[in-house]
């Protein structure tokens, strides 16, 4: 017992003297050590925020469901479900391999369909950086779901979503971003700036939705034939409210996880979304408040919205005063475009043409006129023929995609169906089976407002305005 | 017997509740309704576009009691729900043919 001591100190001197003959670390030797964890820390970082934004599939599922009726919220839950889940396998398969492919003509991408880039026991970064990517296609085919609800067919919606993320979408993003993977695009070969996706995701995403909206035509009851909007209120506010907070707590992954790299630029980027979101919100209210004397919830809702795609294209190279500034304009052209399309009897039950195409144009004008480093004619040229080729490249397509679904199998539903509900005619279901979901005292009394495919002329509608 | 219709302000309901009780009517059904007379709705605004609420909740309370408390029921609603403002409401007396307990298979004013 007493010689324990002695055995204990002659082993520690041991080992000591066996590690005495090392070096000092210095990072040289390290290095290889070194960039092995700041690459687990891109990993790590790319792959939180993709949960993050895959997050943002419930906040647009919650908003959707908030701002339209009961008798549609089992189909906003299908068409939400089904667009993330199609979206996934379609950009699996095909989306992929054309955004990020090896692209000669700078148009398309050739190579990596089915994530044939990937080998077992191959560089697995090609699979974080595809789940990351997958989010932000779902994100895109998401938001035309709103601008399209409560009148079309299940089917043919679930046949837009396949082809906006096997095609509509990448394509464009190869333009854009192909060079982020094994790709190159003519767009960003011009220096085309948009971080996080302002143009490639959300305008994409509203133009797509301009488009079916279109052609789709307004719910029945909407417009009256006299020129005034009637309101289809929301069935649930507080659900839309949570859903833009889901939203907004899924941005700070889809901004500051683009970087994909877990480095300090991050800071920036989270400070930059935050103060546009709100300040979006601020004058959305603000602006909602003078235009119909009270603040109006679903505007200042969409107002932070807007204020997030607003600073989605130039997070990561504006100042926080610039976002404050972005946001804040993105704030009140919210607002006045929800107005513009009602008055052109353009129904988007939820706002998304105004919050992502809109927006998302100016939010790219935005990233090169408060650029960090100074901004150009040059620069606000190319940001302008981006914008300009996102409008003509998704909206043409989206346009020709629909016309054709239409011609095909129908792209509404009839007006009964409507009329009673798509949870029931199209889903055999019923989101609130224990509650009573008729609500008969609001504006709209049914019947409709005459044929629902007429093309209507711009109408000076009867519209709240106090200015 | 006669039935006992009453179309009361939401807020008021319990107050009339135990009003009743106090004059020993013990079991009434209610429903939530809408309704509107001379109280008219009111403005609101959804995303820029404005309408008008005509339809203002209400509460329709229905007692059964024989005619000899007819009069009592009427007086103490009357009391209790009145407000003062347009839209207390109105109050439908309603003659009743029969009345069956469902359990026991009474009938008549010894089922109420």
């Amino acid at each position: 017992m007493k010689y324990i001591p002695m055995i204990l100190i002659s082993i520690i001197c041991s080992l000591s003297a066996a590690w005495a003959g090392d070096e000092t670390p210095t990072v040289l030797t390290n290095k290889d050590a070194i960039g092995l964890v700041q690459s687990h820390a891109d990993y790590v970082w790319t792959l939180v925020c993709a949960v993050l934004v895959f997050f943002m599939q419930a906040g647009f599922a919650m908003v959707e469901a908030g701002f339209t009726r009961a008798k549609n919220a089992v189909n906003i839950m299908m068409k939400n479900l089904m667009d993330f889940s199609m979206g996934t396998i379609s950009f699996w398969a095909i989306g992929f391999g054309l955004m990020f492919g090896v692209s000669k003509t700078g148009f398309i991408g050739t190579t990596g369909f089915f994530l044939s880039d990937f080998e077992l026991g191959g560089d697995p970064w090609v699979l974080a950086f595809w789940m990351f990517q997958v989010v932000f296609a779902a994100t895109a085919a998401t938001i035309v779901s709103g601008a399209m609800a409560e009148r079309t067919k299940f089917t043919a919606y679930l046949i837009y979503t396949a082809c906006v993320t096997a095609f509509i979408y990448p394509i464009f993003g190869s333009w854009a971003w192909g060079s982020l993977f094994n790709g190159s695009g003519w767009l960003e070969g011009m220096g085309f700036i948009d971080f996080a996706g302002s143009t490639v995701v959300h305008s994409v995403g509203g133009w797509a939705a301009l488009a079916g909206a279109m052609i789709l035509g307004p719910r029945l009851g909407k417009y009256t034939k006299d020129g005034s909007v009637k309101p289809i209120l929301g069935h649930n506010i507080p659900l839309a409210a949570l859903g833009v907070f889901i939203l907004w707590v899924g941005w700070f992954g889809f901004n500051p996880g683009s970087t994909t790299a877990a480095t300090k630029d991050i800071a920036m980027i989270f400070v930059n979304t935050n103060l546009a979101a709100a300040a979006g919100a601020v004058l959305a209210m603000i602006v909602s408040w003078m235009k119909f004397g009270k603040p109006e919830v679903g505007m200042s809702l969409n107002g932070a919205l807007a204020g997030l795609v607003g600073i989605t294209a130039g997070c990561a190279n504006v100042t926080p005063a610039s976002a404050v500034i972005i946001g804040s304009v993105a704030g009140m052209l919210v607002v006045f475009s929800v107005l513009f399309f009602d008055k052109i009897r353009i129904d988007d039950p939820v706002g998304a043409i105004s919050v992502h195409g809109v927006c998302g144009a100016w939010g790219t004008l935005a990233a090169g006129i408060f650029n960090i480093g100074g901004t150009s004619l040059k620069i606000m040229s190319v940001q302008c023929i981006g914008i300009l080729a996102c409008f003509v490249w998704t909206f043409g397509t989206a346009y020709v995609l629909f016309k054709v679904i239409d011609a095909v199998m129908g792209l509404r539903v009839s007006p009964e169906e409507e009329l009673e509900g798509l949870d029931a005619t199209e889903h055999g279901g019923n989101a609130y089976p224990d509650f009573s979901t008729i609500n008969h005292a609001s504006g709209y009394t049914g019947g409709g407002s005459g044929s629902f495919k007429e093309t209507s002329p711009a109408y000076t509608g009867k519209l709240v305005d106090q200015s | 017997m006669k039935n006992i219709v009453a179309v009361i302000k939401p807020f008021k309901v319990d107050e009339v509740k135990d009003a009743l009780a106090s004059i020993n009517v013990n079991g009434m059904t209610i429903s939530e309704v809408k309704g509107f007379g001379r109280q008219k709705g009111h403005k609101e605004v959804y995303r820029g576009a404005e309408y008008q609420t005509d339809f203002v909740p209400k509460v329709e309370l229905r007692i059964c009691v024989d005619d000899s408390q007819a009069q009592a029921v009427v007086e103490t609603i009357v009391e209790t729900a009145k407000t003062g403002k347009i839209g207390d409401g109105k109050i439908f007396i309603l003659p009743v043919e029969e009345v069956v307990r469902i359990r026991t298979g009474e009938t008549g004013v010894s089922a109420l």
